[in-house]
């Protein structure tokens, strides 16, 4: 006798629904005409992440484990991480929409004939759009994730989208693709560490629940070496995915050959996905054994905070050194799962929030700044921005200062809440790791300030695009979320604290 | 609204006042500077008629809840030793306005933009003085260094931005130390009842001298690098050399007084067992400013970097006086705070002036303007005295209590210090010689006169310097409640007089 299983679709509607926008964008893409075709899928995905944000809201206060039989639970935790993948893939998008970003046909071979009359004829890579709602599908799904399946699962849907549209850059194809291979190969192996992992895991405790697995590694004179095993081989894959040292090799180069409006998207919302079902695998699932994995942790964490900051002074390259500055705050933000406690979470969302928007808007500029061959990446060639483009410069300064974390941005506020839950847990040596690291990373941030400001132009074939109104509008959102939330961060954190459960 | 909140949210009206009026007229955005800071200024004097003089503890306290979480507050309120400070920022503002009138002009970006970060940043001084919450005092601490870089890298000479850059790299690694020590406290007081960053609450605490020492230092280091001391003091002379002279007044007038305030707010009255501990080692680092500061200021012939290390010299007596504990060298250290804010103004808008009629900032270049501009000369004189310290004139009264609060306690280090006076006259008497008397340089023939506008910015400056010399009662009537109090916070009493034995 086989009983259907009971799912609620309520809480997995928001899930369901990107995949079904998704679903909607493929059709498109087979029976809509190429004249339409663009602003029929900008609009899909829009609304879809939109409505899918308004869901999330709608049933943030609800908790559940059996929402798809125990391998999805919903809580407060799980909500706020869906609830700032959808904002955040929202603003991304909005850079998605300048029609140039993107290779007008990834068949065709860069420098080929057919990529010439591809160009010509005016043709756009619109599965871009569909192809970014499985990735957050798949954003959505992990945070909230139960078991090592529905986690592997949701891991690989996030992970195969993004490895296609990195490879899909308009300019610079070849550097794109190379991107792409890299970042396919070594996420192919992290996810097999991850898998194999989970496979140990399965060995310890005979289940996939992670609520099974901590009641197995509780149990007094249980033999942890399997879970041990286990938990190091999962760590490397999602360490793998947030770009923490020593598995951070990839970040500057996928981060550099992306489109770079792919690459704000990557960077912000991969990670509170990754964070996100990190802090539930590990607290919800390895705490039992915290005494084992957390120096470890501590040792990445500085590691990762202090090679991130090192490496990224010598960057010329200004989506190099946001992608080692990304480095830096993914070991900022494993402070908050050291802390291992309420308060590390809670600033531990804060901080995604501030980073994500901060992240969104600078990749966002980035797409702005051009001459006649597509975008300059080239930091030197930026010398003077704020005399062609004063507003422009005066918001990616404000971004890197929110990097930085100066007094009056969001990142600031991020930066002491977490350091707080991390001394407050203990773990002092992080947070001064962590303040003699921002020291070094503040240095390319004022650099970057410094070229833009105080450098005369030396190079007038640098323009700064005229942006679109949804570009515009993006920018504007981020810029006054980093403000609004430097100065008055009561709005965001006082909803983080309620919603701080999880289901255990 | 609070009168002291309304101190601090008045230069942020000027500024929208600035951002509503056209970019091109000149002369209505610097009227509009003028009167918002002048406004500002008799906003702070009407402070005085609420101050209760000789009483202790903060008053004009006003606190709103800001970051609930954290039970962060917007808590301001002063004490003598906040008061003084306070006053003397919104008096150098107008001054700084006036004597600079038109130093905006060959800077990057707009005259609009200069006054606007010249505002900004007269909120944040005024506001830094005021906060007794340990969090905005820091978030103010480091965000007005970002008015500051823009000022120096904008509007300054020379290698400005490179000056710019280390300014604000040098100070923002000591706010970041200081953020770990902030944090440390905060997490103490969690563990010892409610949270708070309330600098009262937070005096009260239990904490072990480990853990004090460590605190300390996080504190110390940031407010040394502002203040500055040796071996931190190594961003001022490029900071002092490419900003405007207008800049050059906040920073050092102004701006470093943040680090030698918070030295005696936070230092002293939080961490009393760390600074007996430290106190002798900062006491020889402050002899060594005094003395290497002198040193490199007489060898200099660079006009703005001169006044700068004379400053470095005159911090080092600021930082003896805080830390020989006894309240002739507090009382005496908050004194010159004040002085030397206005003895530096002197110096840096005479010499300010020289340098644009001249366009050179060579000492070398200069000579026998005693002739020529008889009254730019005088005043040149008055300003070299005050910071040589001559009796009759503000410093000497400060340097004197300095130099006396320590010998009680530490008599060699008074007696080294001392030496300090005798390099002074040195590096001032040969910078007056140099530039005011000797054979006319050729290139100054023509050098015009002070102006109407000048003499207006500097006749308060030298008012303040002589009638704070003659009678500095009511100024030490202000300060002596403040020292007393964190002199009972430190739990010091001044050592008994050696006399008779």
């Amino acid at each position: 006798m086989l009983t259907t299983p009971t799912l609620d679709y309520n809480l997995l509607a928001p899930i369901l629904i990107v995949l079904g926008g998704a679903l909607l964008g493929v059709l498109v893409e087979g029976f809509v005409g190429r004249a339409y075709r663009a602003r029929i899928q900008i609009i899909i995905a829009l609304l879809t992440t939109a409505i899918a944000f308004c869901w999330v809201i709608s049933i943030h206060n609800l908790i559940s484990q059996a929402a798809a039989v125990d391998s999805v639970s919903i809580d407060g935790g799980g909500l706020f991480m869906q609830g700032a993948v959808l904002a955040l893939a929202f603003v991304a998008l909005l850079f998605f929409t300048q029609d140039d970003h993107f290779a007008p046909q990834a068949s065709a071979l860069p420098g080929s004939e057919e990529e010439a009359a591809a160009v010509l004829a005016g043709v756009q890579m619109t599965e871009i759009y569909p192809l970014v709602l499985f990735a957050i599908s798949g954003m959505l799904l992990f945070p909230v994730a139960h078991d090592l399946i529905t986690l592997f699962v949701a891991l690989e849907v996030l992970s195969i989208p993004l490895y296609i549209i990195t490879g899909l850059a308009r300019r610079r194809r070849l550097l794109s693709q190379e991107a792409a291979l890299k970042y396919f190969l070594l996420g192919a192996y992290s996810s097999a560490f991850f898998l194999f992992g989970g496979a140990l895991v399965y060995g310890f405790s005979g289940s996939l629940s992670l609520a099974t697995i901590r009641a197995a590694a509780i149990v007094p004179g249980a033999n942890h070496i399997f879970l041990l095993l286990g938990i190091i081989l999962m760590s490397v894959g999602l360490l793998f995915k947030v770009g923490a040292v020593p598995f951070h090799s990839w970040t500057p180069d996928v981060y550099q050959g992306a489109p770079t409006a792919v690459t704000g998207f990557m960077a912000a919302c991969t990670k509170v996905a990754a964070f996100g079902a990190m802090f539930r695998i590990f607290i919800v699932g390895f705490a039992a054994v915290q005494n084992d994995w957390r120096p470890v942790f501590v040792a990445i964490s500085i590691v990762t905070m202090a090679g991130g900051a090192i490496a990224a002074i010598s960057q010329r390259d200004v989506k190099r050194t946001l992608a080692y500055s990304s480095i830096t705050h993914a070991g900022f933000l494993m402070a908050g799962i050291i802390a291992l406690s309420k308060a590390g979470l809670t600033s531990m969302m804060f901080y995604l929030v501030a980073y994500g928007f901060a992240t969104i808007g600078a990749f966002g500029i980035v797409t702005l700044v051009r001459d006649s061959t597509g975008e300059v990446n080239d930091l030197n060639r930026w010398a003077g921005l704020a005399k062609k483009s004063p507003g422009v410069a005066t918001a990616f300064a404000l971004f890197l200062l929110s990097f930085g974390g100066i007094p009056l941005t969001a990142g600031f506020i991020a930066k002491f809440s977490i350091f707080t839950a991390a001394y407050a847990s203990g773990n002092i040596a992080i947070v001064v790791v962590g303040v003699l690291s921002s020291a070094i990373a503040l240095f390319f941030y004022l650099r970057v300030i410094l070229i833009m400001f105080f450098k005369e132009p030396t190079d007038d074939t640098v323009t700064v695009a005229v942006p679109s109104f949804l570009v515009t509008s993006g920018i504007t959102i981020c810029f006054v979320i980093t403000l609004v939330l430097g100065v008055y961060p009561n709005l965001l954190f006082n909803l983080a604290n309620t919603m701080t459960t999880l289901v255990p | 609204m609070n009168l002291l909140t309304l101190t601090i949210v008045l230069p942020l009206l000027g500024v929208l006042g600035l951002a509503a009026a056209p970019k091109e007229n000149t002369h209505v955005i610097k009227l509009i500077a003028l009167g918002s800071s002048v406004i500002t200024l008799v906003s702070s004097l009407l402070m005085l008629t609420k101050y209760k003089f000789g009483v202790q503890g903060f008053q004009l306290v006003s606190s709103h809840s800001w970051f609930k979480l954290f039970n962060i507050n917007y808590a301001v309120g002063i004490d003598g030793l906040a008061l003084v400070l306070i006053l003397l920022t919104t008096v150098l503002v107008p001054i700084v306005v006036v004597g600079g009138w038109n130093e905006a002009e060959n800077g990057r970006w707009s005259v609009k933009t200069f006054y606007m970060l010249i505002l900004v940043l007269e909120t944040f001084m005024v506001g830094v003085f005021a906060a007794t919450d340990v969090f905005l005092f820091y978030v103010i601490f480091e965000a007005m260094l970002v008015p500051v870089y823009f000022l120096i890298g904008g509007y300054g000479r020379g290698d400005r931005a490179a000056a710019a850059l280390k300014f604000l790299l040098y100070s923002l690694f000591g706010g970041l130390l200081m953020l770990a020590a902030v944090i440390g406290l905060f997490v103490i007081s969690i563990k010892q009842g409610p949270g708070s960053f309330d600098v009262t609450a937070l005096s009260h605490l239990k904490i072990s001298h480990n853990t004090q020492d460590w605190l300390f230092l996080g504190f110390f280091i940031a407010f040394a690098i502002k203040a500055p001391l040796f071996p931190f003091h190594t961003w001022l002379p490029g900071a002092a050399k490419s900003a405007t002279p207008g800049t050059s007044i906040l920073v050092l007038g102004v701006l470093d007084k943040v680090g030698t305030y918070g030295m005696i707010r936070f230092c002293l009255a939080l961490f009393p067992e760390a600074t007996k501990t430290f106190a002798p080692y900062i006491i020889v680092l402050s002899l060594i400013s005094i003395i290497y500061g002198a040193f490199l200021a007489i060898g200099q012939k660079d006009l703005n970097s001169l006044i700068a290390f004379t400053s470095i010299s005159h911090f080092g007596f600021i930082v003896l006086g805080i830390f020989a504990m006894t309240s002739q060298g507090l009382t005496g250290a908050t004194l010159y705070m004040v002085n030397h804010g206005f003895s530096t103004a002197a110096l840096f808008l005479v010499g300010g002036w020289m340098i644009e009629r001249r366009k050179s900032t060579q000492v070398e270049d200069f000579g026998g303007l005693q002739r020529i501009t008889p009254v730019m000369a005088w005043s040149f004189f008055i300003a070299g005295m005050s910071a040589l310290a001559l009796p009759g004139l503000s410093s000497f009264v400060s340097e004197f209590l300095v130099l006396i609060g320590t010998f009680t306690r530490y008599p060699l280090a008074a007696i080294i210090g001392t030496t300090g006076i005798v390099l002074a006259a040195l590096y001032i008497l040969i910078l007056v010689q140099r530039t005011l008397h000797g054979p006319l340089q050729p290139g100054n023939e023509d050098t015009p006169d002070l102006n109407w506008r000048e003499k207006i910015a500097l006749a308060p400056v030298i008012v303040a310097l002589v009638l704070l010399g003659f009678y500095p009662k009511p100024a030490i009537h202000v300060i002596n409640p403040a020292t007393s109090q964190i002199m009972a916070a430190v739990q010091v009493t001044d050592p008994t007089p050696m006399a008779g034995k």
